[in-house]
């Protein structure tokens, strides 16, 4: 099968030499690829994009997840950006809220569209609706977004991983805040290899995370690790539009994310059974949740 | 190249929490009721790895029961699966495993009603996309992202040529294809996924040919 792409160096010189958007390149190879119109591409995008903008709203009215761990925390989040005297700045904490709202509206097993991955769902689009009051872009220009992300997601996909089981949350929220980062340079008007920049600061920066949830469940702490996917996606985008570079390149810091991620230890990905799942509290509401069996194995 | 498509990273679209262990799950599930034909009245599910050690928080149970419902990735009934599948009819019993496996979360479903049994091996490799890696006791590797046909016959030469030679009548083109079997000279396992839509006209046509046990579509 014939790809446009398989590694970043390809996606950047390609769009560089063609003047083309990374998005563009994206959308091309997926009609190349699944030999289907544009039109029907970008509808599904739409529909996954709608899908976002109905979990970030759903998650901002507050929800709870079964488990009692998580939830309440982007209306927190939310209230607090509305007085004003944020520290960090209102957009950032409205993309942390909004990458909170999803995330809890996923463990509360509601409706998400996993970007990557269910765990590390909230990242892009927070990032995405947080931008969008500032940048004011079309409904195209939000569902290219969508397609940038996933052009840097799909080459991490391939050539290294996006499952926590292998390769920790540094291959989910990693990821996910490296697209994000990389989405949010393409909408802002940097060029092709500040995405790839912006992709490799924010990686660079997640290498080595590890997947280690309480008793197991996609909530503690992997709804705050969104919320600091987010943080990190607009720190590393802004990093790269002043022109700062990365001195160790995108694909190489990939390789390095997988080779971190193979030699974790087991218990660091995503089994709860290390990490912050092993500490005293961790074990406490996984005995709680589940009962004392199942807290005898961990 | 693992993952294809842009959506197999921008989705899918699913009830969390987790796109390995709900989503992946729910698919796994769905593929087996697809490859088997039909509902199954019994299935034993084994887990492993990751699936074993979390698959209550994650949901894993509930969402293999609601795939063998046929219920996709979204499909909010996945919610309730333990109680719908009592009233389907299907009975189930998890068994989580301590051996190691390839990847870490892998499950091996084996299912069964008055008439057959099926034993399929699924792997989740992550963002909710799955492979199964074997299928009664044949390796193989399915996506379960394209339209695939699975055609048991006799190890017999001419077989896949026929088979390969009908597809082109019909204009379906290959898109990958993998034989396995455990003997040689005795029952082999065709794997094709295709790019185009197969009618049920053409599996028939399959199924005349000889050295053809049994002819199975699934659907993408």
């Amino acid at each position: 099968m014939k790809f446009l792409f398989r590694n970043v160096k390809e996606l950047v010189a390609l769009a560089t030499s063609e003047n083309k958007l990374i998005s563009e390149l994206m959308i091309e190879q997926e009609m190349l690829v699944t030999r289907r119109s544009r039109e029907d591409i970008m509808k599904q995008m739409d529909r996954n994009l709608t899908v976002m903008e109905e979990a970030v709203e759903k998650g901002l009215k507050g929800v709870q997840s079964t488990s009692g761990l998580t939830g309440g925390d982007a209306v927190l989040l939310h209230n607090y950006m509305k007085k004003g005297n944020t520290l960090s700045g209102a957009l950032l904490i409205d993309a942390v809220s909004k990458a909170v709202a999803t995330n809890e509206v996923n463990a509360a097993m509601g409706t998400i569209c996993a970007t990557p991955t269910a765990g590390s769902a909230g990242v892009v689009p927070g990032t995405l609706f947080a931008v969008q009051n500032k940048l004011n872009p079309t409904r195209e220009e939000m569902i290219r977004y969508l397609f940038t992300a996933g052009a840097f997601g799909f080459v991490v996909a391939n050539n290294a991983s996006i499952s926590g089981a292998a390769g920790g949350c540094q291959a989910e929220v990693g990821s996910a805040a490296a697209m994000a980062a990389a989405a949010i340079v393409e909408m802002s008007g940097g060029t092709p290899q500040q995405c790839s920049e912006a992709f490799a600061i924010s990686m660079k920066n997640m290498l080595g995370l590890v997947c280690d949830p309480v008793a197991g469940l996609v909530e503690v702490p992997c709804v705050k690790r969104n919320a600091m996917g987010a943080a990190n996606a607009l720190v590393s985008a802004d990093m790269a539009l002043a022109g700062v570079t990365s001195r160790i390149p995108c694909d190489e810091v990939i390789d390095a994310m997988y080779k971190i991620g193979q030699t974790m230890p087991s218990s660091l990905r995503e089994t709860g059974q290390g990490g912050l799942a092993a500490t005293p509290t961790g074990r406490a509401l996984a005995e709680r949740i589940f009962g004392a069996d199942f807290v005898k194995g961990v | 190249m693992k993952f294809k498509s842009v959506f197999d990273i921008i989705g899918p679209i699913m009830i969390g929490p987790s796109s390995s262990h709900t989503a992946g799950a729910a698919r796994i599930g769905l593929v087996t009721r697809e490859l088997f034909g039909r509902q199954p009245k019994w299935a034993k599910i084994y887990l492993y790895g990751s699936f074993a050690e979390t698959y209550k928080g994650h949901g894993t149970d509930i969402a293999i029961i609601g795939g063998l419902l046929g219920f996709d990735t979204f499909d909010e009934r996945i919610k309730t699966s333990f109680e719908l599948a009592k009233d389907a009819n299907l009975s189930f019993e998890f068994i989580p495993e301590t051996g190691h496996t390839e990847h870490p979360n892998t499950a091996r479903l084996v299912i069964g009603d008055e008439s057959g049994e099926m034993e399929l091996i699924g792997i989740s490799i992550g963002g909710g996309k799955i492979e199964i890696s074997e299928l009664n006791g044949f390796p193989l590797r399915l996506s379960g992202n394209h339209s695939a046909i699975l055609v048991v016959h006799e190890d017999k030469s001419g077989s896949i040529a026929k088979v390969a030679t009908c597809l082109a009548e019909q204009n379906i083109n290959i898109g990958h294809m993998e034989v396995s079997r455990k003997e040689q000279g005795k029952m082999a396992l065709m794997v094709i996924e295709v790019d185009e839509p197969i009618e049920d006209y053409v599996l028939k046509q399959i199924a005349l040919l000889p050295y053809i046990n049994q002819v199975t579509k699934i659907s993408d």
